[in-house]
């Protein structure tokens, strides 16, 4: 198993695991393990199977092969009450913040909360206000989803995500389609909150150079298997071509362009000149 | 010859099984939503809420639609009674027709439309914006939090509307037949009370229309649960929805007014 977890403790472990969308291969029998207190970058092309592992590590989906540990309970053994235990523990951030539309910024926030605790409607508004005061966004407890920003969007929805302080934080591509400036405050939040926190967070991402600021180590995956792994120093100093390509983002390299298919001159039949 | 035979046959037997499969699928997913039901009780205010979001809102339109079929039928009935001399009997006309099928039925069609397709767009929304996923994650069951709710309160608001249907219906009758036309008020009403029977009339009324509420809040949640997360496929499921649900209401309605009047 691919490591960096020396004298710390493990929080998640992919051992062995393989997945497949019907009789598409998605993962190959990856390995590695996540440490307790690190923001852990997984970065690939898009399709390689990132999100599928943050699916995997929540619970939601169930490897065709190998186990998912998270604090020591593989995640497919878990019955449905064990699961929802440890989700509780477990924060995650969508692709587009998956903001709920019919409820205003505060009572998103909120949710868990009057969901999961018997906590008095006095002590949920200062905590749902804490929250939001962490990402910034206090003054707009009261708007509805639909008047924020993209940033702003992704900013609650990441209160929402520490709503319960949890011990996981998983961050589906929480850089997307961000402004330069709601790209570095997400990246510097992403980080100050996991050690504020004392949590341990997972970010699936394309974003290198933001990513590469705040992460203690990097996994890079393609083709189903982790390709290359090491410290943000070192991706940056890796000569290994996929990760030269994918740092530098450089058209040419292991990973394609383009979809694998027939040749063009087929697809337009241009005869090849004798 | 014989290969497309085959292939005919081969694709009936992949389509029977298809519904088969669905069939079974929408039965698991209808016995989850009752067991996952205790929630929608311990809770009362989501299931209130969405009480008012499919139930008062459908309000105007169906008492709208009631005053009008029951203006329409007000004019026929009187037509047809008249050419019998039996113009007195307008009231009980409007009240059969109203109580016993065209409350119950044109409800549940306007509600499916209305209402329906509109649990079955939020859903299949949600799906798409992965609110539904969130919830899961957040441990969370979407199940007993979003479905179940919707469910009793559609099964809840359909009988109101149904009777709310027949009662502006009886209203649009006597407007034509007794303000308009000028048929005796005394008669319209004293007949109609005398021939509308609660028990067999009343009663059955709102057991039917109970039983479209549970056909078309199960039909309206399952297609918006099981809609593929895409614009296309909310809105394949919002079309199904409203069809599915049409053919279930004239479908059940049938079989229940066998059951009911005829003893079958």
């Amino acid at each position: 198993m691919i490591t960096h977890t020396a004298n710390q403790q493990t929080l998640v472990e992919i051992d062995d695991v393989s997945f497949a969308y019907g009789k598409r291969p998605i993962l190959k029998g990856i390995n590695f393990s996540i440490a307790k207190g690190q923001v852990v970058a997984i970065m690939g092309g898009s399709g390689c199977g990132k999100t599928t592992l943050l699916r995997l590590i929540g619970g939601q989906l169930r490897p065709s092969k190998g186990n998912v540990k998270v604090a020591g309970r593989v995640m497919h053994e878990l019955d449905r009450d064990e699961l929802y235990r440890m989700r509780r523990r477990m924060g995650m951030l969508f692709q587009f913040g998956a903001l709920f539309t019919d409820l205003s910024v505060f009572d998103n926030v909120a949710f868990q909360m009057r969901e999961h605790t018997d906590l008095p409607e006095s002590l949920i508004r200062d905590l749902v206000l804490m929250k939001l005061q962490a990402v910034g966004l206090r003054g707009a407890h009261a708007l509805m989803p639909s008047e924020l920003s993209g940033g702003m969007a992704r900013r609650v929805a990441l209160a929402r995500a520490i709503a319960l302080d949890p011990m996981l934080i998983m961050y589906d591509e929480p850089f997307a389609g961000l402004d330069p400036i709601s790209l570095g405050v997400v990246g510097n939040l992403i980080r100050r909150l996991n050690d504020a926190l004392g949590a341990t967070s997972i970010v699936v991402t394309h974003d290198v150079q933001e990513s590469l600021k705040i992460v203690n180590y990097v996994y890079f995956v393609s083709e189903g298997a982790i390709v290359a792994h090491g410290t943000p120093n070192q991706m940056r100093d890796s000569e290994k071509e996929f990760v030269h390509q994918f740092v530098h983002g450089e058209e040419d390299g292991p990973v394609p362009f383009h979809y694998p298919g027939r040749k063009i001159a087929d697809d337009l039949m241009i005869k090849a000149h004798a | 010859m014989l290969s497309a035979v085959a292939n005919g046959l081969r694709a009936l037997g992949g389509f029977a099984v298809g519904g088969v499969w669905r069939l079974g699928y929408a039965s698991r997913f209808f016995v989850l939503v009752l067991l996952s039901s205790a929630t929608s009780f311990r809770r009362i205010g989501l299931t209130i809420r969405e009480i008012y979001f499919s139930g008062f809102l459908s309000l105007i339109i169906i008492a709208v639609s009631g005053l009008f079929v029951g203006m329409v039928l007000g004019l026929q009935g009187y037509e047809t009674l008249e050419r019998y001399g039996s113009e007195e009997a307008l009231g009980v006309i409007v009240a059969l027709s109203l109580v016993r099928e065209l409350g119950p039925v044109v409800a549940g069609l306007l509600f499916a439309s209305r209402a329906g397709s509109a649990m079955t767009a939020e859903i299949g929304l949600m799906k798409a914006t992965e609110q539904i996923s969130a919830m899961e994650m957040m441990a969370v069951d979407p199940i007993a939090r979003v479905v179940a709710p919707r469910f009793w309160a559609g099964v809840v608001s359909m009988p109101l509307l149904a009777a709310m249907f027949s009662v502006m219906g009886v209203f649009g009758g006597y407007l034509v037949g007794v303000v308009m036309i000028g048929v005796d008020a005394g008669s319209f009403w004293s007949q109609m009370q005398a021939a509308v029977d609660v028990r067999r009339d009343i009663v059955n009324g709102v057991i039917k229309s109970v039983v479209f509420g549970v056909a078309i809040t199960a039909i309206s949640l399952f297609e918006g649960y099981d809609a593929p997360p895409t614009a296309e496929g909310v809105s394949r499921a919002t079309t199904r929805t409203v069809v599915t649900s049409s053919l279930a209401i004239l479908g059940l309605d049938f079989a229940l007014t066998a059951l009911m009047f005829r003893g079958l």
